[in-house]
């Protein structure tokens, strides 16, 4: 297996697990509380929808040339990776509160409990609309990251093998534990997702443009290393600025 | 017209989030990438470099907005 293949498979598994959880938590939140026949009609529903997108984007995608293919798709893994990385530098550093997967299927109970009732067509319209909005857009970001990650490189059944595990994975563990999966380590994965989706962008964006890689594939372990190399210094910088700025509150 | 409007808002923070001078940066970063590789330049080291600048860039703009 490739070095490029072995990334790919990681890259849409840890993503595709980060958002699997946050979808796993407002499921369980509405389900418990509300009960578990509409939470599951939305799930469906949502996952409907994804896989209508996926049958509508995959043949458009064929049609695209290879180059232009990878460039716009560089972009795109670009910018969503930038997004997750300067979000986990800023978590890491201090500068932003830890996402707390307990605190959402805290807050996501509570509303449940609060929110009225109302019936449309035999299904308890707020389950409904909650997990089907949750599960797709959670979701979205799946397929947006798998058949971008997949279809650069003709490799979309690996991506969909990496984020197939991960849903089989989080979907058992938390049937096991019955809550949210709290001890995740949220922010490490999306640090190492930022990463990933920020060196893949960058590889194939400067293909699609025209340039040749030095060492092909093997590029792709340098950026990644480059990558990881600036964020970590970023996150020593911010915390060391931090220090500095508010001595009190971080050391009372 | 509401639901139009929330469609593009929905598109725009998926793809450009919080920070559009990033994509902006970015699509500056790719043109110019294909354009010295057209000039016979293989510039494989401007991407990178650019990434590592957006990305320094944004977080200053960030912590300082927030300190």
């Amino acid at each position: 297996m490739s070095t490029g293949t072995v990334l790919v498979i990681l890259g849409a598994f840890l993503a595709s697990a980060v958002e699997f959880v946050e979808a796993l938590t407002i499921v369980l939140g509405v389900g418990i509380v509300r009960g578990w026949r509409s939470t599951l009609m939305g799930v469906a529903a949502a996952t409907i929808g994804l896989a209508a997108l996926v049958a509508a984007l995959g043949p458009a995608l064929r049609v695209i040339p290879i180059d232009t293919l990878r460039l716009i798709v560089g972009a795109l893994l670009l910018a969503f990776g930038l997004q997750w990385l300067r979000k986990a530098i800023l978590r890491s550093s201090g500068y932003k509160a830890l996402h707390d997967e307990d605190e959402a299927f805290r807050r996501q109970r509570e509303e449940a409990t609060r929110a009225g009732e109302e019936q449309h067509a035999g299904l308890d319209w707020y389950s409904f609309t909650v997990s089907f909005k949750g599960v797709l857009l959670e979701g979205l970001e799946v397929v947006f990251i798998v058949i971008t990650f997949g279809s650069a490189q003709g490799r979309l059944g690996p991506a969909a093998a990496g984020a197939g595990a991960a849903l089989v994975l989080v979907v058992a563990v938390g049937a096991l534990a019955r809550g949210p999966l709290e001890r995740v380590p949220e922010n490490t994965i999306k640090f190492a997702v930022g990463l990933l989706l920020t060196s893949f962008g960058c590889f194939w964006g400067a293909e699609g443009a025209g340039v040749e890689w030095p060492g092909d594939e093997l590029s792709l372990l340098g950026l990644v290393a480059f990558t990881a190399a600036v964020s970590f210094a970023l996150v020593r910088l911010l915390r060391r600025q931090r220090l500095t700025l508010v001595p009190a509150e971080v050391n009372p | 017209m509401k639901y139009l409007r929330s469609f593009a808002l929905f598109w725009w923070s998926f793809v450009v989030g919080d920070d559009w001078r990033v994509a902006a940066g970015l699509a500056v970063g790719l043109g110019l990438t294909s354009l010295l590789t057209h000039e016979g330049v293989n510039a494989w080291w401007l991407l990178p470099l650019a990434v590592a600048g957006l990305l320094a860039a944004s977080l200053r703009r960030e912590t300082r907005r927030s300190s």
